[in-house]
C-alpha cells in the first residue's frame, strides 16, 4: 500500500490496531461476511489521480461546455451572487458540521437557521418557517401532503396547471404513490367552487410559469369555504415587490430559495422553503429551530418540536425529511443580510426594467405575438413566436446566449435579471429580426 | 469557543447597506398584485455582515475542528479539492440543451459508471437530494416495478426494528404499510421471524447492512432468497455503506435497489444539515424506471438534475481514491471502529461481543456512579461531557434496541493519535462518572452555552425574531 493523503494510518499503526482488536490482518475484520461477497481483484475504476490531475480533469470538462449568458428562468434565475457569500459558506465550521444535534457546539448553525426562518416569515408574511426543504419542487409536494394530513380524512388537492412543469411533475409523482388525488387544472377557482367533498388543499403560483403575476383575490376565501387550505408557490426574490402569500390569505407558502443569489450550477444544490400559519405549526415537515435559554439563563437556540420528526415518530412522522439544505439556507440568509429590503427591491427594479425593455424590443421586431398582453410580469415573460422557435433558440446559442426556452404551448420564455447586458438584449432582438 | 449573542436583525441600522447596484426606475405593477406590507430585512454594511457570520461560525464544531464520531453519519474528512470544482460549473442553467452541456453529460456518465462498479448496480438516478429522499425514490421504483407487472397487492414493506427512523417514514410517504421484523439476540434480523411475514402483499424489505449496530447481516443471502422467492425486492439503505466501500458490493448480495449518501461515503461535507445527495442505483431489470434511463412510470422527485454541485465533489473524491486506494477505505474505517470498541469495553457496556464494521453501540457506562440520592451518569451526560474535552459526541439513544445507546463511528480518516486521545478521554469520563456523577449531570462546562431548556422551547415555541424577543 502506498500512502494516500486522506488515510493517516501507517503500516505500524495498522499492525498495532490489529493487535488490539485481536486479529491478524485487515480481511479478518470481514470474517462474518460470506467469502463469495468479498471483492477479489481490482475494481474497474480509473487509477488514482493527483490533485492537479483532478483539477485539470474537471477544468477540461467545464471548458467543453460553451459558457452561455443566461436569459432564461423557468425556476432557475441568474441573479448576481455577492462575493461575501461563498467566503462565509466555505468556512469549515459551517461547511463540515453535521445537523446541529449537539446544540452547545452548534450555535452558529442554529442561529443562522433561526435568522433564515425569520427572513422567510418576513418575505412570505406567514408566522412559522422550517429550516429548509430540498428544493421548490419537493417543498410543493410536501405542501400537498401537509394539506391532506391537516385535513385528516380529505384526499384531494387542486393544483394550478400554471405552476412550473417540474414542480407539478414532482407533485404528481409524490401524489401517485401516496394515493393523493391531485387535480391539475387551469380553472382553479371554478374547480374549488364546484365543491368536491374531500378537497384538502389548493396550490397556485404567485408568479406563474409564463412569468405572469397571478391575481388570487378571493381564492383563499373560496378554498377555506370548501374546507381546504391554500398554498402559494412563490419566488422569494420577487416577494420584495409582489403580493405575499399571506396577503393572498394563504395558509402555506413554498418555493425555491435559488433566486436569493444561489448560482445556477446546473440545477443544484438549491434550497426549498416552507412557511405556514401558526395554526399549522405542528404539521410542518422538517427541522425547526427555536429560541430557549440555557441553565445560566443565556439566550440559545435548539432544534425544537421534534415530536413531528421521523427519528421520534418513524412511520407517523409529518415527513421523512432528515438532511435538508442547511448550507444553502445560510447562503440565502447572508444574501438577504447583504441586500436588505432596499437591495432586494433594487434587484427587482433592474430585472423588471431589463425584462420590459426586452419584451418591447422583441414585440417591435414583428416576429412575436403577446398571448398575455396587458397582464403584469416582473422579470420573466412568454411570447408566441411567428418564427421557428427552434431555429431562433439555436441562433441565440450561436451568439452565446441561452434564452427562448419553448413551453409545451409553443411559446418561448425569456427572463432578465439585474445581470442583463444592454448589448445582449439588442442581440436577442436582432437575432429574431434576422430569422 | 466564545459566546456571541447577536442576531443579524439586532445589528441593523437604517441607512446602511451592503449592496452595490445602479439606480433603477420604479416598478409599475397594478396595485392588486403589489406587496403592501412592509418587508423587514436587516440594513448592514458589508463588514458588519462578514463579522457577524464569522462570529457565528466560531460557535460551531465541524470535522475540520475536531473528531466527530457521530454514529451512522460517517463524518469523514471533506477533501478541499472537492470544494474547488462546483465553481467551474456555476453559471450553467439546468435547462440548457444537451448540445450546450457535453462536459456535464460526461460527468454524469462517469460517476454513474463508477458508482455502478462500486456497488454492483446497473445505473443510478441522481435526482434525490439526500439519503431519505433516496429511500423514498427507491421505494417508488420498487412500487413502480410491481405496478408495471400488474402486481397491485404489494403494499407492505418489511423494515427491521433496528432501522434508521427515515426507513419507516419514507415507506409511509410512499404509501407503503410498514411491517416490522424483530432482531434476534445476536442483533441481526431474525430469519425465523421474517418467514411468516412473507407473502403476496410484500413489496420488499429495507435493509441496512451492516445494520445500525454496526453488525454485518451475515444471513443476507438467505434473506435475499426468501424475499425474492415471495416476489419482493430488496432495498439497501446506503447510510452504512462506508465499511463496504472497496470490499463488498450490495448488488452482489442480492439487493435490487439502493441509495448512497454522497455526503457520507463519498466525502462531501454535510453543511450543517445539507446539501446532501442520495443517488439511487438499481439492478438491470429496474433501469427502465429511472428518470435518466427511459423513465417508465414518469418519475420525478426533484426540480432538475439533483444536487449537481454535490455530485461533482463526490466524483472528485472517487478520482482521487482511484482503484488503488478504494480497497482500503472500508477496511480502515472498520479497523478504527473495532480499535475503539476493544479499547473501551472495560468501561462501557458492550451488549454484543463480536467484530463490528464501521460503527458499534455501547449501552451506557458499566459504573455510572449512582449512589444514595445521586442518580447515575447517563449516555446524555457522557455525550455532554465529551464536548468539554473538545470532541463531538457520538450518536445517542439510537438505535432504540438499547436504552443507553452510544453509537460510535470514527471513519478511516482519523489518525491513531486522534483515536487514542478519544479513548483516553472516554476513560477519564468513565472515571469521573464513577466518582462524581454530578460533574457529568451538569456538563458541558466549557462550551459557549450550557444545556438548554428544550422542554420550554417546545412548550412555548419562539421560532422567529421579532423586536420584542
Amino acid at each position: 500500500m502506498g500512502t494516500f493523503a486522506y488515510f493517516p494510518h501507517t503500516e505500524e499503526d495498522i499492525r498495532k490496531m490489529l493487535k488490539r482488536v485481536g486479529v491478524g490482518e485487515l480481511d479478518d475484520l470481514y470474517a462474518d461476511v460470506p467469502s463469495e461477497f468479498i471483492r477479489k481483484g481490482d475494481y474497474d475504476l480509473p487509477s488514482a489521480m493527483s490533485e492537479q490531475e483532478v483539477r485539470d480533469f474537471f477544468e477540461s470538462l467545464a471548458l467543453a461546455n460553451p459558457k452561455l449568458r443566461v436569459y432564461a428562468g423557468i425556476g432557475a434565475y441568474d441573479h448576481y451572487t455577492p462575493a461575501v457569500i461563498s467566503y462565509i459558506t466555505s468556512r469549515s465550521e459551517f461547511l463540515t458540521a453535521y445537523t446541529p444535534y449537539q446544540c452547545e457546539i452548534s450555535q452558529g448553525t442554529l442561529r443562522y437557521i433561526f435568522e433564515w426562518q425569520t427572513m422567510i416569515c418576513n418575505l412570505t408574511g406567514l408566522d412559522v418557517a422550517n429550516a429548509s426543504m430540498y428544493d421548490g419542487a419537493t417543498a410543493s409536494a410536501e405542501a400537498m401532503r401537509m394539506c391532506v394530513a391537516a385535513s385528516r380524512r380529505r384526499n384531494t388537492v387542486v393544483a394550478s396547471k400554471t405552476l412550473l412543469p417540474n414542480v407539478l411533475h414532482t407533485m404528481r409523482t409524490y401524489a401517485k404513490f401516496a394515493g393523493i388525488n391531485l387535480v391539475e387544472t387551469y380553472d382553479v377557482m371554478e374547480t374549488v367552487c364546484e365543491g368536491t367533498l374531500d378537497l384538502a388543499g389548493v396550490i397556485v403560483p404567485s408568479i406563474n410559469r409564463f412569468g405572469i403575476i397571478e391575481n388570487h383575490s378571493s381564492l383563499a376565501q373560496a378554498a377555506h369555504d370548501a374546507g381546504a387550505l391554500l398554498a402559494v408557490y412563490c419566488d422569494p426574490s420577487a416577494l420584495a415587490v409582489v403580493k405575499t402569500p399571506a396577503e393572498w390569505g394563504a395558509d402555506i407558502a413554498v418555493g425555491d430559495g435559488q433566486s436569493l443569489g444561489i448560482p445556477l450550477c446546473y440545477g443544484g444544490p438549491y434550497v426549498g422553503f416552507m412557511s405556514c400559519t401558526q395554526a399549522l405549526m405542528r404539521k410542518l415537515p422538517g427541522r425547526i429551530v427555536g429560541q430557549s435559554t440555557d441553565a445560566d439563563g443565556k439566550r440559545c437556540f435548539v432544534l425544537t418540536l421534534q415530536a413531528r420528526e421521523q427519528h421520534i415518530r418513524r412511520e407517523k412522522a409529518t415527513s421523512n425529511i432528515c438532511s435538508n439544505e442547511s448550507l444553502m439556507a445560510l447562503w440565502c440568509t447572508v444574501y438577504l443580510s447583504l441586500m436588505g429590503t432596499e437591495g432586494l427591491k433594487r434587484v427587482n427594479e433592474l430585472s423588471y426594467a431589463a425584462a420590459h425593455s426586452l419584451h418591447d424590443a422583441l414585440m417591435e421586431t414583428g416576429r412575436f405575438e403577446d398571448p398575455f398582453e396587458g397582464q403584469p410580469f416582473l422579470k420573466e415573460f412568454c411570447l408566441k413566436p411567428l418564427i421557428d422557435a427552434k431555429t431562433f433558440q439555436e441562433a441565440l446559442l450561436e451568439q452565446g446566449i441561452f434564452s427562448a426556452v419553448q413551453t409545451k404551448e409553443g411559446y418561448v420564455s425569456f427572463c432578465c435579471t439585474e445581470k442583463a447586458r444592454k448589448e445582449d438584449l439588442e442581440t436577442i432582438a436582432q437575432v429574431a429580426r434576422s430569422i | 469557543m466564545r459566546y456571541y449573542d447577536k442576531l443579524v436583525f439586532e445589528l441593523s441600522r437604517d441607512g446602511r447597506s451592503a449592496f452595490s447596484l445602479p439606480e433603477a426606475p420604479a416598478i409599475r405593477l397594478p396595485e392588486s398584485v403589489g406587496r403592501k406590507s412592509n418587508l423587514e430585512l436587516p440594513s448592514l454594511s458589508e463588514p458588519d455582515v462578514v463579522r457577524h457570520y464569522t462570529n457565528l461560525s466560531q460557535m460551531n464544531f465541524g470535522v475540520d475542528t475536531g473528531f466527530y464520531p457521530l454514529g451512522s453519519c460517517t463524518m469523514k474528512y471533506n477533501p478541499k479539492i472537492n470544494e474547488e470544482i462546483p465553481g467551474m460549473f456555476a453559471g450553467i442553467h439546468p435547462l440548457e440543451p444537451d448540445c450546450a452541456v457535453p462536459g456535464i453529460k460526461k460527468i454524469f456518465e462517469g460517476i454513474d459508471r463508477a458508482l455502478a462498479e462500486l456497488t454492483g448496480m446497473a445505473h443510478f438516478t441522481f435526482e434525490p437530494c439526500a439519503g431519505a429522499h433516496g429511500e423514498l425514490t427507491g421505494l417508488m421504483l420498487i412500487r413502480q416495478y410491481h405496478i408495471s407487472r400488474g402486481d397491485l397487492a404489494r403494499t407492505k414493506i418489511i423494515v427491521p426494528d433496528s432501522a434508521h427512523g427515515t426507513n419507516p417514514a419514507s415507506a409511509a410517504v410512499c404509501g407503503l404499510e410498514v411491517v416490522e421484523v424483530k432482531s434476534g439476540p445476536d442483533g441481526l434480523v431474525d430469519v425465523e421471524s421474517l418467514k411468516p411475514l412473507l407473502g403476496p402483499q410484500i413489496a420488499g424489505i429495507m435493509m441496512t447492512n451492516p445494520n445500525t449496530l454496526g453488525l454485518f447481516e451475515k444471513n443476507i443471502a438467505q434473506i435475499a432468497s426468501l424475499i425474492h422467492g415471495c416476489g419482493g425486492l430488496l432495498y439497501y439503505d446506503g447510510a452504512n455503506m462506508n465499511p463496504l466501500l472497496g470490499v463488498v458490493r450490495p448488488g452482489d448480495m442480492g439487493f435490487d435497489v439502493m441509495h448512497l449518501n454522497l455526503h457520507k461515503t463519498f466525502s462531501t461535507p454535510h453543511g450543517g444539515g445539507g446539501p446532501g445527495s442520495g443517488p439511487v442505483g438499481v439492478a438491470p431489470h429496474l433501469v427502465k424506471f429511472l428518470p435518466e434511463f427511459g423513465n417508465e412510470g414518469e418519475l420525478r422527485v426533484s426540480g432538475f438534475h439533483g444536487n449537481f454541485g454535490v455530485i461533482l465533489k463526490a466524483y472528485a473524491y472517487i478520482l482521487m481514491l482511484g482503484k488503488e486506494n478504494v480497497p482500503m477505505a472500508g477496511r480502515l474505517a472498520t479497523l478504527s471502529a473495532n480499535y475503539i470498541k476493544e479499547s473501551l469495553k472495560d468501561c462501557y457496556k458492550l451488549p454484543l461481543e463480536c467484530i463490528c464494521k464501521h460503527e458499534f453501540v455501547f449501552d451506557g457506562l458499566i459504573d455510572d456512579g449512582a449512589h444514595d440520592e445521586v442518580p447515575g451518569a447517563t449516555t446524555l451526560d457522557v455525550a455532554k461531557r465529551l464536548l468539554d474535552y473538545g470532541f463531538h459526541a457520538p450518536t445517542i439513544y439510537f438505535p432504540l434496541l438499547f436504552h443507553q445507546a452510544l453509537m460510535i463511528e470514527p471513519t478511516e480518516t482519523e489518525s491513531l493519535e486522534t483515536l487514542d486521545a478519544f479513548i483516553e478521554v472516554m476513560r477519564t469520563i468513565a472515571q469521573e462518572a464513577a466518582q462524581d456523577p454530578m460533574l457529568l449531570h451538569t456538563a458541558p462546562h466549557n462550551t459557549p452555552i450550557g444545556r438548554p431548556d428544550e422542554t420550554a422551547a417546545a412548550r412555548q415555541p419562539v421560532l422567529k425574531w421579532t423586536k420584542s424577543n
